[in-house]
């Protein structure tokens, strides 16, 4: 193991860390605000990436893709707000999280009737082709350092809307205490469509980001929803700066975990039962690091809500 | 008790069976399956039902019972006196451990923790190069009560499975009858209460949740027999999704109801996988539909028309 190839791993980790955000940030505002678990958001996220893809393939530029898929991802998702979230948002957490087991497999099946079960592949858009050098005799592909700022700048934007803004301030305080926002006049049914559609736009283009780098396939959202949910667990629900320090942990953890730990079991392993052994213990890393920090701190590490 | 009786039909349903010309591989084989999942939906709902905690890696105890049966398998080991205590003693000990971590959270992190646990238990699985890995294991035969192949006998097993399925129910209901089942659903209520009459909830829910892996255990040495198959996929997430599902669809809060959801979820499954060629398209908003109209489950709907 180079420093060149742990500086590689380490920037790889940083942008998973970031599509992760860019995924938690919506679940875990609808999660703060709504207390509604949405399972179905992972699905968004790989709508978002077959949406990205086909309408690219269709218009001839990756650019034109990306802008049309946001605001039909944005659609998706307000369809799935009316036509079933709605519903759920009085009612228990176990009814939540199987409805939108549902709309899971619905979609997940619905993706392979529409586009097939074969993956499909992005092309990177031209204008990002190619690598930059980060250190001499290092290459990177800068589509991923595109990723990657694309990723803080809406971060950075998302910032502002949520701590400078009228609408983001409503947010905050509905995560700490949606019944007292609601009391003082606030039509939270509107606030609750607004973040909704917002967190399924997110997730929309974190899944665009996404196409060229993962393949597009039925059932790629369920893992990016399952370490989004671990992600904003460790963050404190309803918290987004704690979404972010989670998301680039967790990135990082499972990316940087997949390649040494292969390595640190060939202390112990021959070589294929190293490899194997080392890539199912990097899996399992990001949850040994959350059952560790839930243990310590049950409401994660920025924890929002009062008392 | 009274409005039990359509459980015990269900049971008597199942015990009769083989004997009027439903006896053949593919329903045995059928009726296996719903028995055994119903076994471990019916310890779910004594989890979710009883004490209020809302499992979302069931399948993982599940799990280790079965891979405890491949383990044992793969070493020569196949005699059901030694291999069913490892099952269960296996799970029980998963849990145990699993359990004095996630009981410390509740809500929503207890949902999610539970989930990592059960993602940590399939990658785990998966990791098992000697066992199958990512494949699964065959076992050799199936496993040998006191030297003899009894449990090779199609009706012999059908039994096997009713009488553990009858069983798990009685223990259950005796449990949550019982003066420690009598605390639990009261922390369920309100664990505040609960502590001011002097009791601490944590051991409580420790064990319920122990004795459901236990009995997890037992329902996966069950199916590891049934199908003489394990794979890691038995302990995706999904699964456990699954497993919530059919005490959804039964209706929490009544034990029997999760065998009713477990036979409705069978049959729909392997009816539609039949005769619909995407049927999960069609599998997903019955679901949905079923958490938004069926509120209460199977049994409530049974109970409301005759009570």
């Amino acid at each position: 193991m180079t420093t060149q190839l742990l500086l590689v791993q380490a920037l790889n980790g940083l942008q998973l860390g970031i599509l992760l955000f860019l995924v938690a940030a919506g679940l875990t505002l609808v999660f703060g605000v709504m207390d509604f678990i949405n399972l179905a958001h992972g699905v968004q996220y790989m709508l978002g990436a077959y949406l990205g893809a086909s309408l690219a393939a269709a218009t001839g530029s990756f650019w034109l893709g990306l802008l049309l898929a946001l605001p039909a991802a944005l659609i998706a998702g307000l369809v799935l707000e009316v036509l079933v979230f709605r519903h759920l948002y009085d009612r228990d957490h176990l009814a939540q999280v199987l409805a939108t087991f549902g709309v899971i497999l619905f979609l997940n099946e619905g993706v392979k009737l529409v586009w097939g079960a074969a993956p499909l592949q992005v092309a990177v858009p031209p204008l990002l082709e190619g690598g930059v050098q980060i250190m001499p005799g290092l290459q990177y592909p800068l589509y991923r350092v595109a990723v990657l700022g694309a990723g803080l700048a809406t971060a950075g934007l998302l910032w502002w809307l949520v701590e400078r803004t009228r609408a983001g301030m409503l947010v905050r305080a509905g995560a700490t205490n949606a019944p007292m926002v609601s009391a003082l006049g606030v039509d939270i049914g509107r606030l609750f469509t607004l973040v909704f559609a917002f967190g399924a736009m997110l997730a929309g283009f974190a899944g665009v980001l996404a196409g060229p780098i993962f393949s597009v396939e039925p059932g790629m959202g369920d893992t990016v929803l399952i370490l989004a949910f671990v992600v904003i667990v460790i963050g404190g629900i309803g918290s987004i700066r704690g979404a972010f320090v989670a998301a680039l942990l967790v990135g990082l953890i499972d990316t940087l975990g997949k390649s040494l730990m292969p390595d640190l079991m060939r202390l112990f392993l021959d070589a294929s039962a190293a490899r194997q052994a080392g890539a199912a213990l990097a899996s399992m890393l990001v949850y040994v690091a959350m059952a560790a920090i839930l243990a310590f701190r049950p409401a994660g590490l920025f924890p929002v809500r009062a008392g | 008790m009274r409005e039990a009786w359509l459980p015990l039909a269900v049971l008597l349903a199942l015990g009769a069976a083989p004997l009027l010309g439903f006896g053949g591989s593919y329903e045995t084989t059928l009726m296996a399956r719903v028995m055994i999942l119903a076994m471990a939906a019916v310890s779910l709902s004594f989890l979710v039902g009883g004490a209020g905690l809302v499992s979302l890696g069931h399948a993982a105890s599940v799990g280790v019972g079965a891979y405890a049966v491949a383990i044992l398998d793969a070493h020569n080991v196949t005699e059901a006196t030694r291999v069913l205590p490892a099952a269960i003693g296996a799970a029980a000990l998963f849990s145990l451990v699993t359990g004095a971590v996630a009981i410390r959270t509740s809500g929503v992190h207890f949902i999610m923790i539970t989930l990592a646990f059960g993602q940590m238990a399939f990658f785990t699985a998966s990791s098992l190069a000697a066992y199958g890995g990512d494949d699964g294991y065959t076992l050799y035969s199936r496993t040998e009560v006191w030297g003899s192949r009894l449990l090779g006998d199609r009706l012999a097993f059908h039994y096997v499975c009713l009488g553990a399925l009858a069983l798990t129910w009685a223990l259950c209901a005796m449990l949550l009858a019982s003066r420690f089942g009598r605390v639990l659903r009261a922390a369920r209520e309100n664990a505040q209460r609960v502590e001011a009459v002097g009791l601490s909830p944590y051991p409580f829910r420790l064990v319920a949740y122990v004795i459901a892996g236990a009995i997890g255990g037992a329902a996966g040495f069950l199916l590891a027999n049934a199908t003489e198959f394990v794979s890691p996929a038995g302990i995706s997430w999904q699964r456990s999704g699954e497993l919530l599902f059919m005490v959804i669809l039964g209706g929490v809060g009544r034990l029997w109801g999760a065998i009713l959801g477990a036979v409705a979820f069978v049959l729909l499954e392997t009816w539609l996988a039949d005769h619909v060629a995407h049927w999960k398209m069609v599998f997903g908003p019955l679901l949905v539909l079923a958490v938004l109209f069926l509120k209460g489950g199977l049994s409530g709907l049974v109970v409301r028309r005759h009570g």
